[in-house]
C-alpha cells in the first residue's frame, strides 16, 4: 500500500473540461471517496490515476514516485468497476487467481492457493470456489469481483460505484463489509459514487466533486456540519439541506443572501408561522413540508404526528448556515 | 373518477399461479401502491385490472361494473408504463392531442384541453417542440400528460419512475404525488420500492409469492407488520429480530431476553417454540440501566442520525439514533427498547403473534 498524490491535474476531451486542477493526497491507509453527481468527474479521475487516460496537465505521485508517463501495468492498481465482468466459463476461484497469474507477477501456484483462500475468507465466498461464476446471484459476483482486486496487493483500490447495481439490502451489507475489508488490510482506497450514504457510512474522508473541481475534502462530518458552500451543503443530508433568503428570518450576519436550514437547524414552536403543506410518513422518519411566505421548507417531525396541511407550526432557525449570494459560506 | 374493487382475483400461468386469490378495493380518489419483490404478482394484478391479462377467477369492478372478461378498450383507463414511449415524429402537442383526435373530439375542444392539461403539468412553453430534444423529465411529463388528457375513471402505473437515478425520481415522485392531490384521480401504482410507496401512497397493498401479505396506510404497516417478510421489507434498514424460545400464554404481557424482562403489549394468543422480538431500529436506545448488553459492531454517520450495528446473544441487530450520541466500536452497552411499537413473531410461521395492539389495528389482507 501506498500513499498518491495528484498535482493540479486537468483533463479535456475536446472543448469539455472533464477535470480542472485537481490536486489532491491520498495517505496510505485511508479510504477516501470523490461525492458528485453525473458529470462532475469522478470516472475520469480514476480513469487518469489507473493510467487509461493521460492528463493534459499535472502529475501523479505513488509512493513518492512520479508515475504521470507511466503505463497502467507500471503503475501497479487494482480497479474494480460498476459492472462485474467476470469470466464466465471459469470458476470463482480461476476469476480471482486469474490477476496473480499476469506474466508480470509470475507468482507460485502455492502463493496464489493461498491469497484466493485468504481473500474468499474475508469476503465469504470459501464455499462458491468452485461455482461457475454464472452460478452466482449478484451480490455474489460483485464480491467475486472486489475479490480479484484484493488478490493483489497494490498501490491503491480503484473503486467505480462498485455497488451500484445492487438491490438495497444487499448494498446496505456490503457498505459495512467493504469498510471492513479495507480497515482490516489497511488498504488505501479511492472509491467513487454519487451516493451520499455511500460516502457518509464508509470514508474516512470525503472530496466533493463540483463540476470537474475539487471543493472541498474532509471527514463525512467536517463536511455535513461545516460546508464551505450551499453546493457541498447539498450533497449530504436527507433530507436536502433548505435553502431561503437570509431576509426570511431576522438575524443573519452582513453579506448573507441565503440562509442554509437542516432539520436539526430549525426550531419548531416559536418564530414565524409556517403553513403545513403535507406530511410525508416514511416509517423510520415524518418529513414536515412547509410553506413559509412563498418558500418550500421540509423539515422532520414526530413519527406519529397528529398535524395536518394546512395547520400552522411556528419555525425559527437554530445556528443555521449563512451563504452569500454566489453561495459561499459565511461564518 | 371511480372505485376499484377486486374479488377473489387469481392468475394462473399453465402450472404456475402467479396470484393467489386476492381481494382488497381501492377508494375513489385514493393514491394505491401495489408493493413487492420481482415475481410477487404486483404487475400481473396491475395488468389484471387493466385488461391486459384475463384473470383465470374473479372479480373486477371499476365505478360498479364489472369488466374482469372485457377487453383493456372497454374499461377507460389510462395505463403509464416505465418506459415512456412517445411519437418521436410528432411535437408535444400532437403527441398530448392524439388520445383525444383518435376519440374523434372537435378541433377546438382539442385545443382547449390540452392547454388545461399542459398548465398543469407545466408544459405550456415546450408544447411546439419536437419531443427528440427533451430531457428526461420532461418527456415524463408529456406522456403523463398525454394519459391525463382523456380524463380516464383510472391511472394504471407500472415503475413510471423506475429507469430514473435517484435524485431526480425524488423530484419526479413529489411532483406526481402533488399533481395526484390536484386532481384526486384514483391511481393504481406498482413498485419494488418500499421508500417510494411509502412516500406517495395513500394505502400499500404488500405482495410476496402471489399472495396479499398486508394491506393498510404506510404508517400502518410500518408499525404494525403482520408478517416478518413485511418486517423486513419495509424500512431501511429493516426490522431487527431477537430471536428466542420460549413458551408464552395469552395474557402475557412481559418477554425475558438473557435475564431482563422486556414489556410487550399483552398477547391475546398463546405463543410457543421459535419467536422473534422484532423492534424498528429507531426503536433501539442505548441504556446504561438496562442489563441487556450488546457489543458494537460498526457505527454509520448519517449527518442528523446514524446506524449502529450491534452484537447481541439473540443476533446482530441495528439501531438508528441520533448522530450526537457517542459510539466507540468494540465497546459494551446496554439496550433497551421502545415498548409500546415492539412486535412478537413465530419464526415457523413467519406471522405477527396477536396482541391487543395488533387487533386495535386490524388491517390484514
Amino acid at each position: 500500500m501506498a500513499d498518491v498524490q495528484l498535482q493540479n491535474f486537468s483533463k479535456s476531451f475536446g472543448k469539455i473540461e472533464a477535470v480542472k486542477d485537481f490536486t489532491l493526497t491520498i495517505a496510505n491507509g485511508e479510504f477516501l471517496i470523490l461525492l458528485g453527481p453525473t458529470g462532475a468527474g469522478k470516472t475520469t479521475t480514476l480513469r487518469l490515476i489507473a493510467g487509461l487516460e493521460t492528463p493534459n496537465a499535472g502529475s501523479i505521485y505513488i509512493a513518492g514516485q512520479n508515475m504521470t508517463a507511466e503505463t497502467p501495468a507500471m503503475r501497479d492498481v487494482a480497479m474494480v468497476f460498476q459492472q462485474y465482468s467476470l469470466y464466465p466459463h471459469m470458476t470463482v476461484y480461476e476469476n480471482m487467481a486469474f490477476p496473480l497469474r499476469s506474466p508480470q507477477l509470475k507468482t507460485p501456484e502455492d502463493d496464489i492457493r493461498r491469497k484466493v483462500g485468504e481473500t474468499a475468507e474475508i469476503l465469504q465466498i470459501t464455499h462458491k470456489l468452485d461455482n461457475r461464476t454464472t452460478e452466482l446471484s449478484g451480490g455474489e459476483m460483485q464480491r467475486v469481483a472486489i475479490g480479484r482486486a484484493l488478490v493483489r496487493s497494490p498501490s491503491i483500490y480503484l473503486m467505480d460505484e462498485p455497488l451500484s447495481s445492487l438491490d438495497a439490502k444487499l448494498r446496505a451489507d456490503l457498505r459495512i463489509e467493504l469498510k471492513r475489508i479495507q480497515a482490516q488490510l489497511g488498504a488505501t482506497l479511492l472509491y467513487v459514487t454519487h451516493d451520499q450514504i455511500e460516502a457518509m457510512t464508509m470514508a474516512d474522508k470525503i472530496g466533493v466533486l463540483e463540476a470537474g473541481r475539487l471543493v472541498q475534502v474532509g471527514t463525512p462530518r467536517e463536511i455535513y456540519e461545516d460546508p464551505i458552500s450551499l453546493y457541498v451543503g447539498g450533497r449530504l443530508g436527507l433530507p436536502r439541506i433548505n435553502a431561503v433568503p437570509a431576509s426570511l428570518f431576522g438575524g443573519a450576519p452582513k453579506g448573507a443572501s441565503m440562509i442554509g436550514l437542516r432539520p436539526e437547524h430549525i426550531e419548531q414552536g416559536a418564530g414565524k408561522p409556517a403553513k403545513v403543506v403535507w406530511l410525508e410518513h416514511l416509517g423510520d422518519q415524518t418529513q414536515l413540508h412547509l410553506e413559509l411566505e412563498g418558500h418550500k421548507i421540509i423539515t422532520l417531525t414526530d413519527i406519529h404526528s397528529r398535524l395536518q396541511p394546512n395547520d400552522t407550526v411556528h419555525i425559527q432557525p437554530r445556528n443555521p448556515l449563512y451563504f452569500d449570494s454566489s453561495g459561499n459560506r459565511i461564518r | 373518477m371511480a372505485e376499484i374493487i377486486i374479488k377473489n382475483l387469481r392468475k394462473e400461468f399453465g402450472d404456475f399461479t402467479a396470484v393467489e386469490s386476492s381481494s382488497f378495493t381501492v377508494a375513489d380518489g385514493e393514491f394505491f401502491m401495489l408493493l413487492g419483490p420481482s415475481g410477487c404478482g404486483k404487475t400481473t394484478t396491475l395488468r389484471m385490472i387493466a385488461g391486459l391479462e384475463l384473470p383465470t377467477s374473479g372479480e373486477i369492478l371499476i365505478d360498479g361494473e364489472e369488466v374482469a372478461q372485457k377487453p383493456a378498450s372497454q374499461r377507460d383507463i389510462a395505463f403509464v408504463f416505465q418506459m415512456f414511449a412517445l411519437y418521436p415524429h410528432m411535437n408535444v402537442r400532437k403527441n398530448v392531442s392524439y388520445p383525444l383526435v383518435s376519440q374523434g373530439m372537435k378541433k377546438g375542444e382539442v385545443r382547449k384541453k390540452v392547454h388545461e392539461v399542459s398548465q398543469i403539468l407545466g408544459i405550456e412553453e415546450i408544447l411546439d417542440r419536437p419531443v427528440s430534444g427533451l430531457s428526461g423529465g420532461d418527456r415524463q411529463r408529456v406522456a403523463l400528460a398525454r394519459a391525463i388528457v382523456r380524463e380516464p375513471k383510472c391511472f394504471l402505473m407500472d415503475e413510471p419512475l423506475g429507469a430514473l437515478d435517484a435524485e431526480f425520481r425524488e423530484h419526479m415522485a413529489s411532483e406526481l404525488r402533488a399533481l395526484h392531490d390536484r386532481m384526486k384521480a384514483t391511481t393504481v401504482y406498482v413498485t419494488h420500492d418500499q421508500r417510494e410507496a411509502m412516500q406517495m401512497g395513500d394505502r400499500i397493498v404488500v405482495m410476496n409469492h402471489g399472495v396479499i401479505e398486508q394491506f393498510g396506510t404506510p404508517q400502518d404497516i410500518y408499525d404494525y407488520p403482520a408478517t416478518m417478510f413485511v418486517a423486513d421489507f419495509i424500512g431501511s434498514p429493516p426490522m431487527n429480530f431477537l430471536e428466542f424460545e420460549d413458551r408464552l400464554a395469552a395474557g402475557s404481557s412481559i418477554v425475558n431476553l438473557q435475564g431482563q424482562n422486556v414489556g410487550i403489549c399483552p398477547l391475546t394468543e398463546p405463543a410457543e417454540g421459535s419467536l422473534a422480538l422484532g423492534v424498528r431500529p429507531e426503536h433501539v436506545r442505548l441504556d446504561d440501566d438496562s442489563r441487556y448488553r450488546g457489543s458494537v459492531i460498526t457505527a454509520e454517520y448519517l449527518g442528523t442520525t446514524q446506524i449502529v450495528t450491534l452484537s447481541t446473544p439473540n443476533g446482530t441487530i441495528k439501531a438508528r439514533m441520533s448522530s450526537s450520541i457517542p459510539v466507540r466500536e468494540g465497546e459494551t452497552v446496554g439496550l433497551s427498547f421502545r415498548e409500546e411499537l415492539i412486535t412478537l413473531f413465530d419464526r415457523n410461521s413467519g406471522k405477527a403473534i396477536k396482541s391487543e395492539r395488533q387487533e386495535s389495528k386490524d388491517h390484514n389482507g
